[in-house]
């Protein structure tokens, strides 16, 4: 008698508890949102200056740059995003049928500040609304105007290849729970930062979504935040990481003055560096087309989140003698002719190994991937004709000499690189 | 907030520390030249671009800036598969493709010699038969119709198919049969190749492989006779244009 008592009593406790979760996670995705109120019709088309406004915060957002398959129409969605979780495929953005002809401006809106499609279904976290909940309402209003102008592209929207439970309208709803929160959120500044500073976190942390690669995320997919984090992050499906911007031991974006960043972000080129990878995607699609003073802003803020000093060197283990002669001497014959014997670089066509935020962060991947594959700085307006460099495919202890002799020259004192770590990351 | 201030008390010291000025090594120079800017492509297309038939890689010297132009343009955007290629191509604007382009269309540079080449006499007249007058049989044209008597290509666009590496030459009419590479439509040689048995592909790359350069080598200005099916690529770069 008192067994089955004890039973129901916990079988109710467990449902109340169910039912508590449930109200919850509810409870947490919907907080901070409106009811969806309808536009009031507006008497006058959408002005060039709005479009023009809108066209400019899309380039800072990087729309095209996911909204845009590879040699497809501009907007018009199909490009595969790689998760740990599946790939999503990017929607279609113009006002066909297809895209977003018949969504509204609230809808938009809604989509932007809280990640919920048209229908009111929760949209994959890949689209980082998490971000884009800071955009104001005049942004969104620009955004949407821009959009609206659009040429229509016919191309429906392909399914998300997600595996399950990642699938599920349940999983993003517990995700959401988890790790979004709606609104303005922390910009660890303090409330009397300057003007400058406030538009660098607001364009860093909404539209430019910088710490949707620049910091790494849990074993959920949930972001992590630029001033908190420390160490790259590995993009998923990809065999570069994005450096930390605030770690010191990192690109010590606080080591260098803000205009030599300011130039890396609009031409793709600095003297100590230059875009690679993913990152001259989002110099040649987003970055380049950004005002001067918003560059000098997003730098200023990231520069301010940073900690002024390098944490102390570490005890490294010592160099192997052999490996670093070997070292100088594969540098002497590959590489001294362009990046120069000092590792001084020429302005405007080499970047300077010497004091080279790649050449020395802690995980030497990105290193190895520029030594391999070589590359084009991304043409952009100020650098449209770009030196390149051919990919060197060395074998891996001669690889990992290479690296090991850079990241000890001209004042560097990085680990040094094992044949393994060069197999492990190729 | 304290974190901030120290912050931009840093940031202010480091700006003004001269130091690193000082020591700094003489400045290094590299040319100004297309030859220069363009080295990732010389390590894999030979020097000046002109890659021998013995390998894979296909020269690039002395082709229609047309067709090279297009091929960048399909690499970029993902009508031919090469990682490497699209690797480099990735960021670059249809521009500086076309100055690229124009570049190595611009090289006037011998040919080496035919290198030996076994091949048994009957696959190579079968070769030679199909290049120069196709098989009416199986509606092929001849690639004499479209690529010039000499087969050293048509301006705009059509290349020649002389001094290329055979398993180039297979690859290539392999990958448009699986649709791997892709021209602006109507895709002429996806058609042409998916017509093409197996055996014919070995033939025809065989014979081509096996022909020398002749000393004009350069593309004619019009093709021999009326196109004999249509061809997107032929009138030249119109291209997907993008930015």
């Amino acid at each position: 008698m008192s067994g089955i008592t004890t039973r129901w009593r916990a079988a109710l406790a467990v449902l109340l508890l169910l039912a508590v979760l449930l109200a919850l996670v509810t409870w947490l995705n919907l907080r901070g949102e409106e009811p969806l109120q309808p536009d009031p019709p507006t008497a006058a088309a959408p002005d060039a200056t709005l479009i023009a406004r809108g066209a400019y915060l899309a380039r800072a957002g990087n729309c095209a740059g996911c909204h845009t398959a590879r040699g497809g129409a501009a907007y018009a969605g199909g490009r595969g995003i790689d998760t740990p979780f599946g790939t999503v495929y990017a929607g279609n953005l113009t006002p066909d049928a297809s895209g977003l002809g018949g969504w509204t401006a609230a809808q938009f809106r809604r989509a932007l500040w809280h990640g919920r499609s048209a229908d009111g279904r929760l949209l994959a976290p890949a689209f980082p609304y998490t971000h884009f909940t800071r955009v104001t309402r005049a942004d969104a209003d620009a955004l949407w105007a821009f959009l609206r102008s659009l040429s229509p592209v016919a191309q429906a929207n392909r399914p998300h290849a997600l595996r399950w439970p990642y699938d599920s309208q349940a999983a993003l709803a517990v995700w959401r729970a988890l790790y979004f929160r709606p609104g303005a959120g922390d910009d660890g500044l303090p409330a009397n930062a300057t003007d400058q500073l406030k538009r660098g976190a607001y364009l860093v942390n909404g539209l430019g979504h910088c710490s949707a690669c620049h910091a790494p995320r849990s074993l959920l997919g949930g972001s992590g935040s630029l001033g908190d984090s420390a160490g790259s992050a590995t993009l998923p499906g990809q065999r570069w990481q994005a450096p930390s911007l605030t770690d010191p031991a990192e690109i010590g974006i606080g080591r260098r003055p803000t205009a030599d960043w300011v130039r890396l972000l609009k031409t793709g080129l600095a003297d100590h560096a230059a875009v690679m990878g993913p990152m001259a995607e989002v110099v040649a699609d987003s970055t380049q087309h950004l005002a001067e003073a918003d560059l000098q802003a997003m730098v200023a803020y990231l520069q301010a989140l940073a900690p002024a000093s390098a944490p102390a060197p570490t005890r490294l283990p010592s160099r192997d003698a052999v490996v670093m002669d070997r070292g100088r001497q594969l540098y002497a014959d590959h590489c001294a002719s362009c990046h120069g014997p000092q590792g001084q670089g020429v302005r405007g066509a080499y970047p300077a190994l010497a004091g080279n935020p790649t050449v020395t962060l802690p995980e030497p991947g990105n290193l190895l991937q520029a030594i391999t594959g070589g590359g084009f700085a991304p043409a952009t307006a100020g650098n449209p004709r770009p030196y390149g460099m051919p990919p060197f495919d060395l074998p891996h202890d001669d690889l990992a000499a290479l690296a090991t002799w850079l990241r000890a020259s001209w004042g560097h004192d990085a680990a040094p690189v094992s044949p393994v770590q060069v197999v492990l990351t190729r | 907030m304290t974190r901030f201030l120290i912050a931009l008390a840093a940031a202010g010291a480091l700006h003004a520390n001269p130091a690193r000025a000082a020591d700094a090594p003489p400045p290094h120079t590299a040319p100004d030249t297309l030859a220069q800017r363009l080295q990732p492509c010389m390590a894999c297309h030979g020097a000046q671009g002109k890659a021998s038939r013995e390998g894979y890689l296909p020269r690039i010297a002395g082709k229609p800036a047309g067709y090279l132009y297009q091929q960048l343009l399909h690499f970029r955007d993902g009508r031919r598969q090469n990682a490497t290629m699209t690797r480099l191509l990735a960021q670059q604007t249809d521009a500086y493709l076309q100055e690229m382009a124009g570049y190595f269309a611009a090289l006037d540079l011998p040919h080496a010699a035919v290198p030996a080449q076994p091949a048994p006499a009957d696959l190579l007249a079968r070769g030679q038969a199909l290049a120069t007058q196709g098989d009416a049989a199986r509606k092929l044209p001849a690639c004499s119709a479209c690529h010039g008597t000499a087969l050293t290509g048509v301006l705009p666009a059509t290349p020649g198919l002389l001094g290329l590496p055979r398993d180039y030459l297979i690859a290539q009419l392999g990958a448009w049969q699986t649709q791997q590479r892709r021209a602006l439509a109507p895709d002429c040689m996806a058609q042409i190749a998916q017509a093409l048995p197996p055996a014919d592909v070995g033939a025809v790359a065989a014979w081509l492989a096996a022909q020398p350069v002749p000393a004009q080598q350069h593309a004619t200005i019009s093709a021999p006779v009326a196109a004999p099916l249509p061809c997107g690529t032929a009138a030249g770069p119109g291209g997907a244009a993008t930015r």
